[in-house]
């Protein structure tokens, strides 16, 4: 959030280099704002199927900015690994449990000042660790990055790394499924 | 803007009659929509009539084909409830979340355009054009995320309904509708290693006159896409959502007025919009033979539109022959068969491609593949059985 925040007025400065960029920047300030907010409201909102449908409308602006940024494919990637299965997930263990409707009770939790100082040091970390690795590099938004091109570094350069992580998704997949299982077994 | 360069008419200098030509698309496709949409509720209720001895709607036009306009009249001027148990704003997102999708998903089919010599390319106003809405080098993935967005709306319908039925639907819709998405997914990604393509543009124009994916791929691809498309849209046998002997009318039971209506047309739009995909990823899309060169642009068109209205047909009889699927049935059936079958055809799809690559011995490869599939299949099978018995064995003792 603090690196969106901070970076909007700098990409707004540089908007002289033609008329692409300025449409580009004007569409990131929007996507950017109504992130924010969703994102706000997510955690400050009572009604906990709100919260998701909020986290909906942010990670759908990830998914705008990738393509903004002509990284479609990423993009789509996100609409359907985050939009399409993980809050549907989501909303459906909340349905499952506690579906009650309008603000019945308070979401509220009394942890929520370490939270916030979680999400604090998270933006930190993360800020970075992105200006550390790319510092002021320009990502080429003239020519997209292709569907292919990303196939290609991931099963040559990043093949290992990429095994790793779907090792790692097949264990705790595997994993969930035998903490699901156990009450009912003893 | 190099995103969307892939039409010729946007690769050169964006003007305001490129936008006419494009906004002249988006109307087109949009009206061609809502007719087909009133076409299709209208002949599905004429051919199951037929196929139950009945006569069914006659009264509005020639052979009641004005039945839904007047049906959706009606709709429109009854009294839009909202329950007071509602989560009003969720509720009347709900309809437009399923509706919207729908929508989406047909920008991306190829309605006509000669594939043989002209690469799909028409003449729209003097401007060179594909006839399709937009071409996106993601094309596929874009009808998946729709897919997966769709479930939205109906879940959402469920939960801000405020009441029982409503809500057991959603969360059969639900699971359903995530259960079938992996094996909808594995069969298109079949047709990806065929055409080597996201884009439906590109897809098509892989296939030609009578060399079709649905041939390429082994039919069992297809077979598969029916099968789990049919879930996916809750159409019977697996209209477990709103089986109104269980659930009185499932998800939308408490709607009414023009907002139950959004919920019917985008019911029916989304049948038209998947049989189009099946139309264009498996037979060929407007491919098709051209015998009178004068009016050469309309038989692409007339083929689409024939192997559209022939899909369309399978699914209506699907529905007026086959009853209704229990719900351990219909996730034994997504799976423990369709999506380890749709994963091992995948595998051996993509073994051939390598053994075409490499020259290596067909007659192996296929023994090899036959092989790997037999033992597979029979520890699956195993596996499906061993829990079985052990459940059974649970539920003696406890």
């Amino acid at each position: 959030m603090n690196l969106l925040a901070l970076s909007l007025p700098a990409v707004l400065a540089q908007s002289d280099s033609g008329d692409l960029l300025v449409a580009q920047n004007i569409a990131f300030g929007i996507i950017a704002a109504t992130m924010l907010f969703s994102a706000w409201r997510v955690v400050s909102t009572n009604n906990i199927v709100h919260a998701a449908l909020y986290l909906v409308i942010a990670l759908a602006g990830v998914a705008a900015i990738f393509i903004l940024l002509g990284a479609e494919f990423v993009g789509v990637t996100q609409i359907l690994v985050y939009i399409g299965a993980v809050v549907v997930l989501f909303l459906f263990g909340i349905m499952l449990t506690r579906a009650r409707l309008g603000d019945v009770e308070s979401v509220d939790h009394e942890n929520r000042l370490i939270a916030a100082l979680t999400a604090v040091l998270l933006a930190v970390v993360m800020s970075y660790a992105l200006i550390d690795s790319f510092g002021d590099t320009r990502i080429d938004i003239e020519t997209p990055s292709t569907t292919q091109a990303v196939s290609d570094s991931i099963f040559s350069d990043y093949i290992i790394p990429f095994e790793a992580v779907s090792l790692l998704l097949l264990a705790a997949l595997i994993g969930a499924i035998v903490v699901a299982r156990r009450e009912d077994g003893s | 803007m190099s995103v969307f360069a892939v039409d010729p008419l946007l690769a050169g200098e964006v003007g305001l009659e490129v936008l006419a030509v494009v906004l002249f698309k988006v109307l087109v496709v949009f009206v061609l929509l809502i007719v087909s949409v009133m076409l299709m509720i209208w002949a599905e209720r004429k051919i199951i009539s037929d196929m139950q001895n009945r006569i069914g709607p006659t009264r509005a036009g020639p052979w009641g084909i004005l039945q839904t306009l007047a049906d959706g009249l009606k709709l429109i001027f009854k009294e839009d409830l909202i329950p007071d148990n509602a989560n009003r704003t969720v509720f009347k997102l709900a309809p437009l979340l399923t509706l919207v999708p729908a929508f989406l998903t047909f920008s991306i089919i190829p309605l006509g355009g000669d594939f043989t010599d002209k690469d799909g390319v028409i003449s729209l106003f003097g401007n060179d054009t594909y006839l399709q809405l937009a071409d996106p080098p993601i094309g596929l993935l874009l009808f998946l995320a729709m897919s997966s967005v769709a479930v939205y709306g109906i879940m959402l319908a469920g939960w801000s309904s405020g009441s029982k039925y409503p809500l057991l639907g959603s969360v059969r819709a639900t699971s359903q509708m995530i259960s079938y998405e992996a094996a909808l997914g594995l069969t298109v990604a079949a047709v990806f290693l065929q055409s080597g393509s996201f884009s439906t543009h590109t897809i098509v124009s892989e296939q030609s006159v009578w060399q079709w994916n649905m041939w390429f791929t082994g039919f069992v691809p297809m077979a598969i896409f029916m099968i789990a498309a049919t879930a996916e849209l809750n159409r019977p046998p697996f209209d477990l959502v709103e089986a109104e002997q269980e659930l009185v009318g499932g998800f939308h039971t408490e709607y009414s007025s023009i907002r139950f209506a959004l919920f019917y047309l985008a019911e029916f739009m989304n049948t038209i919009t998947i049989s189009a995909i099946v139309v264009t990823i498996f037979l060929g899309g407007p491919n098709g033979p051209i015998f009178i060169d004068a009016v050469a642009w309309l038989w692409p068109i007339l083929w689409f539109t024939v192997k559209l209205f022939a899909l369309l047909f399978t699914f209506i009889w699907m529905r007026a022959t086959l009853p209704r699927f229990r719900y351990d049935q219909l996730m034994d059936l997504g799976w423990k068969v369709l999506t380890p079958v749709a994963l091992g055809w995948l595998l051996f799809l993509g073994a051939r491609d390598v053994a075409n690559d490499r020259g290596w011995n067909p007659v192996l490869v296929v023994g090899v593949a036959v092989t790997a599939f037999a033992v597979f299949g029979a520890l699956l099978l195993r596996a499906v059985r061993m829990g079985k018995q052990v459940r059974e064995l649970e539920e003696m003792r406890g």
